[in-house]
């Protein structure tokens, strides 16, 4: 069923959206068929691009929004949101603290 | 294009930030990254497909070529390095970039690797511009990814590290992620960039591959020609061109000690630090990152004498935030739990400045507006750091010091404000605690004379000895041509420690030492004898000092430091303590060096 689904979410992790988590984000995101779209203020990215994510520069506290739009967009925007509200402390991008 | 290197001969020494520690000495490879840069050319509308095939045939390739170096990585290093490289697969197929380079191409009819740089170099532009450290550090992950596409587009080879042929020093620009993974173990013996943080992937990747490194040392690839000799110390973030002989003698030593208590003295770690007859004393650390509160506690150390928090200030355009500050005491007070950690403020000035504040010029910066006569003028940057270290006080025992006071005036002025910052706080029902003990730095010979004044409203007292030398004996402490008279054992110097001890002591408030003296071994036993209640040091000094302490009575102790105090010259009391050290702890006498690096 094509739905447009939007969720709007706080960024929790620390380091903010474009750190760690931000790899396994873009990797979840191409698992869905959905196009998946990160908005911040007035900026929007495609939320399947690594390079778009790191642009919009969402720090731990932003408000961003999903948007998924497609045949699976409500679990898209469901499992996207899950990874960005849990304080993940993965080493996605390589980085070792 | 960089300016022709000057030929230089003499020694010179760069500062820059420690990555990895250890100490080498060896010849300079220079190792060019080169700059990303396409030739440009017009192309017909026909060659467009044939641009995008080449295009995807590169990506492809590069795909290839990266997929087999994270097989290595992870095979050889861990999986948790390989995964840098699987970040690097996603920018390379990241639909975005992809899809913008192909509309450019066919919007301005250039050849493909032209489009493809420019298009790399403003998503580069961006990220240079970022506030936080850890984007800014993906620019060099993006560079990498594109230099491997461009060199599968123009067919040119890849050049690496495996043109090493003999033990080298890398000395790069910066590193990529790939140069460091494949570097020789063996070969390449340390690196050096002019880049990088201590969170950048070359700093991570140098301290899991165990070779000493330095980085952000900004122009050591301008200084440094093929072939040189340098010492490379990635404890201190020390990079010497062209030694002398003195020099090269003395590292080697220090060389040895290194390996020596990193080997040996481990042992020692679970020991508590008291004499014989029963004494104990608190061997504390020196840090300047939360990072380094491992190594603190890997070497046995009992909490943390002396937190440097200047690093918050430097290398960046903007003021750390209270919360950044917050986060950092918090973490490292949790860490070091039930063991007290001593915050200095802000001790900006001298050699140290502020990036982002134009710091005027000085003749006599030592002697100029730093340190507490910058903060007390500088309220707002102040209190942003009195409040994040109040808020962290509820999380552990963190003290606070002042740095350079110069006399009660100044402690009562900075104590002041702390009670503007405690009343906000207390006002708004944040925690912290209310009882912090406040010390000041014994590191002005005013202050150091009129201690019997401040011990009265102080908590705590800590030496800091490499500034009060320096103004005791005016010696400027970076001038090498005085270094002579740069005399940790001078009986000027010994009397004023004694002073303060004696000062604090009657007023019964502990005294500790946190300059390069306290890990000066001969010195351990006078300064131990003196009554010293804490020695604060370098993390790797802990092992040592705290053998030394292990080996004599304080009885005997006290009594070496009274003879001490009657002689003449510094160079009689060094000989005295050496030969007393040779007796007591022969098995450190050994590698001791006349003085600390």
């Amino acid at each position: 069923m094509m739905a447009i689904v939007e969720k709007k979410i706080t960024i929790r992790n620390e380091t903010g959206l474009h750190a760690r988590p931000a790899a396994l984000f873009v990797r979840i995101a191409n698992k869905f068929e959905s196009a998946i779209t990160i908005a911040k203020d007035d900026q929007t990215v495609n939320g399947k691009s690594i390079m778009g994510i790191l642009m919009l520069a969402a720090e731990k506290g932003a408000r961003i929004s999903i948007i998924a739009d497609g045949n699976d967009a409500e679990k898209a925007v469901d499992e996207l949101s899950e990874i960005l509200s849990q304080d993940i402390e993965s080493n996605e991008l390589g980085q070792v603290k | 294009m960089k300016s022709p290197k000057k030929p230089i001969r003499k020694q010179v020494q760069l500062k820059g930030i420690p990555a990895a520690p250890g100490i080498v000495i060896g010849k300079a490879y220079i190792f060019g990254t080169e700059e990303l840069h396409a030739p440009e050319r017009n192309i017909s509308f026909e060659e467009v497909p044939v641009e995008i095939a080449r295009f995807k045939r590169a990506l492809l390739e590069t795909r290839k070529e990266i997929t087999k170096v994270e097989e290595k990585i992870s095979r050889e290093m861990g999986v948790e390095h390989g995964r840098i490289f699987s970040a690097h697969l996603l920018v390379l197929e990241d639909p975005v970039l992809v899809e913008e380079v192909i509309t450019h191409l066919k919007k301005k009819k250039k050849n493909i690797e032209f489009i493809f740089v420019r298009i790399l170099d403003k998503y580069v532009d961006v990220l240079s511009e970022a506030k936080d450290e850890y984007l800014r550090d993906r620019i060099s992950d993006i560079m990498d990814v594109g230099r491997r596409i461009l060199r599968n587009l123009l067919g040119a080879e890849n050049r690496g590290m495996e043109d090493l042929t003999e033990k080298s020093v890398v000395i790069a620009y910066d590193l990529s992620p790939s140069d460091t993974a494949m570097m020789h173990k063996g070969r390449v013996i340390g690196f050096a960039t002019d880049i990088g943080g201590r969170t950048s992937h070359t700093a991570i990747m140098a301290k899991s591959l165990e070779i000493p490194a330095v980085v952000g040392l900004e122009n050591v690839t301008d200084i440094i020609r093929h072939g040189d000799m340098v010492i490379l110390d990635g404890t201190h973030g020390m990079v010497i061109v062209n030694p002398t002989k003195r020099f090269i003698e003395k590292y080697e030593k220090e060389k040895k000690r290194y390996e020596h208590i990193e080997k040996g003295l481990f042992g020692l770690k679970s020991l508590s630090s008291e004499t014989i007859d029963g004494h104990h004393v608190i061997l504390a650390g020196n840090i300047e990152l939360p990072e380094d509160v491992a190594s603190v506690i890997a070497h046995g150390a009992e909490g943390i004498g002396l937190y440097r928090t200047e690093y918050f200030y430097m290398n960046r355009r903007d003021l750390p935030s209270e919360e950044e500050q917050f986060n950092a005491y918090k973490s490292v007070a949790m860490r070091v739990k039930p063991h007290h950690v001593i915050i200095r403020t802000l001790d900006i000035g001298g050699d140290k400045f502020l990036s982002h504040l134009e710091m005027p010029k000085e003749m006599n910066p030592f002697m100029g507006w730093r340190a507490i006569r910058f903060c007390l003028a500088s309220p707002v940057i102040f209190k942003a750091q009195l409040r994040a270290i109040l808020r962290a006080s509820a999380f552990g025992k963190l003290k606070l010091m002042y740095p350079m006071i110069s006399g009660i005036s100044e402690f009562r002025q900075a104590n002041a404000l702390l009670e503007d910052v405690k009343c906000d706080l207390r006002r708004k029902g944040i925690p912290f605690n209310n009882d912090i003990e406040v010390g000041a730095m014994i590191e002005v010979p005013s202050a150091a004379m009129t201690s019997d004044i401040i011990a009265k409203e102080a908590d705590f007292f800590s030496i800091g000895t490499n500034d009060l030398i320096q103004y005791a004996l005016a010696v400027d402490r970076v001038n090498e041509k005085i270094a002579y008279l740069y005399e940790p054992t001078h009986p000027a110097v010994l009397s004023l420690i004694k002073m303060v001890i004696d000062n604090g002591h009657k007023e019964k408030i502990p005294v500790g030492l946190c300059g390069e003296m306290a890990g000066d071994i001969a010195l351990v036993i006078i300064l131990l004898g003196l009554g010293l209640d804490e020695f604060s040091a370098s993390p790797i000094a802990i092992p040592e000092i705290k053998q030394v302490v292990r080996s004599v009575k304080y009885s005997v102790a006290k009594v070496i430091a009274e003879k001490s105090l009657q002689m003449q010259t510094g160079e009689e009391v060094r000989q005295f303590a050496k030969a007393r050290l040779r007796e007591m702890v022969p098995e450190l006498a050994d590698d001791e060096l006349s003085s600390g690096v």
